[in-house]
């Protein structure tokens, strides 16, 4: 469900699959915050996201913020659709600090 | 709110938006008050952009962005307004037109071709900009946020979801989202803060706050129901739109978070602007400072600073604007047309209890109905009243076309406006638009002249047109006039002689002459350009007005210019009509045609009657309309009196006045001439409604058969117009 990348380069990758819900709320947490360590720049790949509700978003900001906390930082891309509508209904770009991207990742 | 019908609003107000902006610009040159008409187009475009934004028409962000941008430099003075910046965001501005008429319901995809219609257009407006954009790319959603950052009025709702919403299977976005279907949320700020450190987080508990604000035309009752279902899990504050700012800081002292962090965050969902946070949070501090604990309420009687008080004035002008939208409502046409018809019938059923009341001779019913009358006229005259527009909007467009022509010319040319607030009927006003603009073009062409021409004449080299309107019993009157060179009568008439339109040597009046160029077909431009000159035109021009039971005539002055006169009758529904007998047979007369009725005193055949010394034409309807029956004991005349030419009707009896209701004639009876329609009398029975002008026509042209004929003998070569 949930595969962790170790790249050549930095940063590390993490592919998030399935929905990110209230359902899965802790298997999320531990996803998300495992990879965060000092000075870590973590991308999450959710172009796998299902759907996203009011937990999963907590949990990505709460990841954003302890990454901050650690001196590192945690950058979302490839946006699924249903992560894009959240985002865009809460107005979160500002917090997550990019513009969604839709296609492939290209770095 | 059906998304839909939101939407069709959207499309409604954006073009008002864009017809606003279009007059800004026209306006521009000759305004005393250019940085406001300057922040009035930007505040337009900006306002398009805010809503397409909102329904995710992001092809027309992009597009209006940049063009905001322009407007922006524009407004900060980086860039000089110049004719050709005008023209361009003229083009703009008819550009997203196009895109807003593509965007129907359901079809929110980009049409490729309009798309890169657009392209050039940006290419332009970037010359203007001092940092180039990145294309494509349009910030959505941070516009969201800003698009009504000034002097919103906005409800501002503030959220904080206690720890168990989710647990108990609620989702706070299902809430928002449900919000969105009342009305629009402008801006909204998620508050992480109340999440703890990444150990103590329970992933099952909810700890998120929203501030929010939200455009609605909903009560607070109705937002607040929205909440219900978390009412004991959820702190809501809601806050009506133009709250005092104090209100507001109130908000701010008891919410959770850091009050400097919740003013930026106010200010960053648009609730408030920076300087009223600032006018509210120094006036907060001012009263803490002097230990007044929780004296902020009553600070609110107290004399505000300046700067709240500025801003109060604007919320003040914006209520004031709100009212009067508030007092207009948009009708369906359709309804009003509905309205109007049973108007109509219920005239017609008024006249058969008037004529019931006179025949039973009961007095009693007669004055009731007499009374009833009065409210029925009053009644249609309001409906009537209902369907009346200024004609200002069509003058306004065809500054437009005067601006655009007049470029593509070369020429320089100045549209004078006047009576614009003159009213007609909205169909009437939907069907002029267009000859209106050929007559217009027209003079602009043909009538006035290259400014080199007209320096040498002795003529200011700018050009005049005059678009003058006003009313004249019960019809409309519509004048353009030109200062140009005038008509050239010899050589319309040689014109004429060539196309076998009337017999060389003929000796025909001004008017008569100047009456052919309405002819089809009938050019004397040398040089066919690519707006008049091909001749098809000023006869389409005169059908179309002719269909709308108008008229068309011309004055010229040979050097001094060239005025086209139309008449229109105000409403197309409903005339005051004279009836008149002739046997059994009952016509309608349009009553502000008529100039008098005489009695028919000879008894000869002759066409023509001496009236006040003058001779007057006859025509007799009963052998116009082959009426059988035998002449009445007691004829009259009914003289009618069109475009300055008078005519006798030979009528057996009068019948006087009444008010009737328009029943259009069907197609097959198309080709009958003298008839414009029909109407049903209280009887029951069917009176045909006179066409006043085309039976003018018909005499006149009679009269001139038997001049010619006198003259010249019996050949008879004088095509007129056709008068139907």
């Amino acid at each position: 469900m949930t595969t962790t990348e170790q790249c050549n380069s930095a940063p590390h990758v993490v592919y998030i699959e399935g929905e990110m819900t209230i359902y899965r709320a802790a298997e999320i947490k531990q996803t998300l915050l495992a990879p965060i360590v000092e000075s870590a720049v973590v991308e999450f790949d959710l172009s796998k996201v299902t759907e996203l509700d009011s937990a999963g978003v907590q949990l990505l900001m709460l990841a954003k913020r302890t990454a901050q906390a650690k001196h590192g930082d945690v950058r979302l891309v490839a946006h699924s659709p249903a992560v894009l509508d959240v985002m865009e209904l809460l107005n979160l770009e500002s917090y997550f600090g990019i513009t969604p991207v839709i296609a492939p990742r290209t770095g | 709110m059906d998304i839909d019908q939101a939407l069709q609003t959207f499309i409604v107000e954006s073009r008002e938006l864009l017809e606003a902006m279009n007059e800004g610009l026209l306006g521009i040159e000759h305004t005393q008050d250019r940085a406001e008409s300057v922040n009035a187009i930007f505040r337009a475009a900006h306002t398009i952009k805010g809503s397409a934004g909102v329904f995710s028409l992001d092809h027309i962000v992009a597009f209006t962005h940049v063009l905001e941008s322009v407007l922006d430099d524009a407004r900060e003075g980086h860039v000089e307004i110049s004719g050709e910046l005008v023209s361009l965001l003229l083009s703009c501005g008819d550009h997203i037109g196009e895109l807003i008429d593509a965007v129907e319901p359901g079809q929110r995809g980009v049409d490729e071709a309009l798309a890169l219609r657009g392209v050039p257009l940006l290419e332009r407006l970037r010359t203007y900009l001092h940092v180039v954009p990145l294309p494509g790319k349009p910030p959505t959603i941070a516009q969201r946020v800003d698009s009504t950052a000034v002097d919103t009025d906005c409800w501002h709702i503030s959220l904080r979801f206690g720890l168990d919403v989710l647990k108990n299977c609620l989702d706070p976005l299902s809430f928002i989202r449900y919000l969105g279907k009342l009305g629009t949320i402008t801006g909204i700020v998620t508050l992480p803060d109340a999440i703890p450190a990444a150990a103590e987080m329970d992933p099952d508990s909810c700890y998120l706050g929203f501030e929010i604000a939200f455009n609605s035309e909903s009560d607070k009752a109705a937002i607040e129901n929205v909440f219900e279902f978390v009412r004991d899990d959820c702190a809501v504050q809601i806050l009506p739109p133009r709250s005092r700012i104090s209100q507001y800081i109130r908000l701010i002292d008891e919410l959770p978070e850091e009050p400097a962090q919740l003013g930026e965050i106010l200010v960053k969902c648009g609730t408030l602007t920076t300087k009223e946070l600032e006018a509210g949070l120094g006036h907060q501090s001012s009263v803490a400072s002097a230990q007044l604990i929780g004296a902020i309420l009553v600070e609110q009687g107290a004399v505000p600073p300046a700067v709240l008080e500025a801003a109060l004035a604007k919320q003040q002008q914006v209520n004031a604007l709100k009212a009067q939208n508030a007092r207009s409502i948009r009708v369906d046409a359709d309804k009003l047309d509905r309205l109007i018809n049973l108007v109509g019938e219920l005239i017609i059923a008024g006249a058969s209890i008037d004529l019931i009341a006179r025949r039973t001779r009961n007095v009693e019913l007669q004055e009731c109905n007499s009374t009833l009358s009065e409210l029925v006229e009053q009644v249609r005259d309001n409906a009537l009243q209902l369907r009346m527009v200024k004609i200002g909007a069509t003058f306004s467009r065809l500054k437009r076309v005067v601006h655009d022509v007049a470029r593509e010319l070369g020429k320089d040319i100045e549209l004078q406006i006047s009576g614009e607030d003159t009213e007609l009927d909205k169909t009437v006003v939907e069907k002029i638009g267009d000859p209106l603009m050929h007559l217009v073009r027209n003079a602009m062409d043909h009538g006035i002249g290259a400014p080199d021409v007209r320096a040498a004449r002795g003529k200011p080299a700018q050009g005049t047109i005059v678009l003058n309107a006003y009313h004249d019993s019960g019809n409309i009157v519509i004048q353009v006039s030109d200062d140009g060179s005038g008509l050239n009568r010899d050589k319309i008439l040689a014109e004429a002689v060539e196309r076998g339109l009337i017999e060389a040597g003929r000796s025909l009046s001004d008017a008569e002459v100047y009456d052919l160029i309405f002819e089809p077909g009938f050019s004397t431009a040398e040089q066919v350009t690519n707006l008049s000159g091909r001749g098809v035109g000023l006869d389409v021009v005169k059908r179309n007005i002719t269909a709308l039971r108008g008229s068309v005539s011309i004055a010229s002055e040979a050097g001094r210019g060239t005025t086209v006169t139309v008449r229109l009758p105000l409403t197309l529904a409903i005339i005051n009509g004279f009836q008149v007998g002739v046997g059994d047979t009952v016509f309608v007369v349009p009553l502000d045609m008529i100039e008098e009725c005489v009695r028919f005193s000879s008894e000869n055949d002759q066409g023509y009657t001496n009236l006040h010394g003058q001779v007057l034409p006859l025509i007799r309807l009963r052998a116009l309309f082959e009426v059988e029956g035998a002449v009445g004991p007691r004829q009259s005349i009914v003289v009618i009196k069109h475009a300055g030419k008078r005519t006798g009707l030979v009528v057996d009896a009068l019948l006087g006045e009444f008010q009737t209701v328009i029943k259009p004639l069907s197609k097959i009876f198309g080709h009958v001439k003298c008839i414009s329609g029909s109407s049903i009398l209280g009887s029951g029975e069917v009176a045909l409604i006179l066409d006043a002008p085309a039976l003018v026509q018909q005499a006149v042209t009679r009269e001139m058969e038997r001049s010619t004929s006198a003259l010249r003998g019996p050949t008879l070569a004088v095509r007129m117009p056709d008068a139907a």
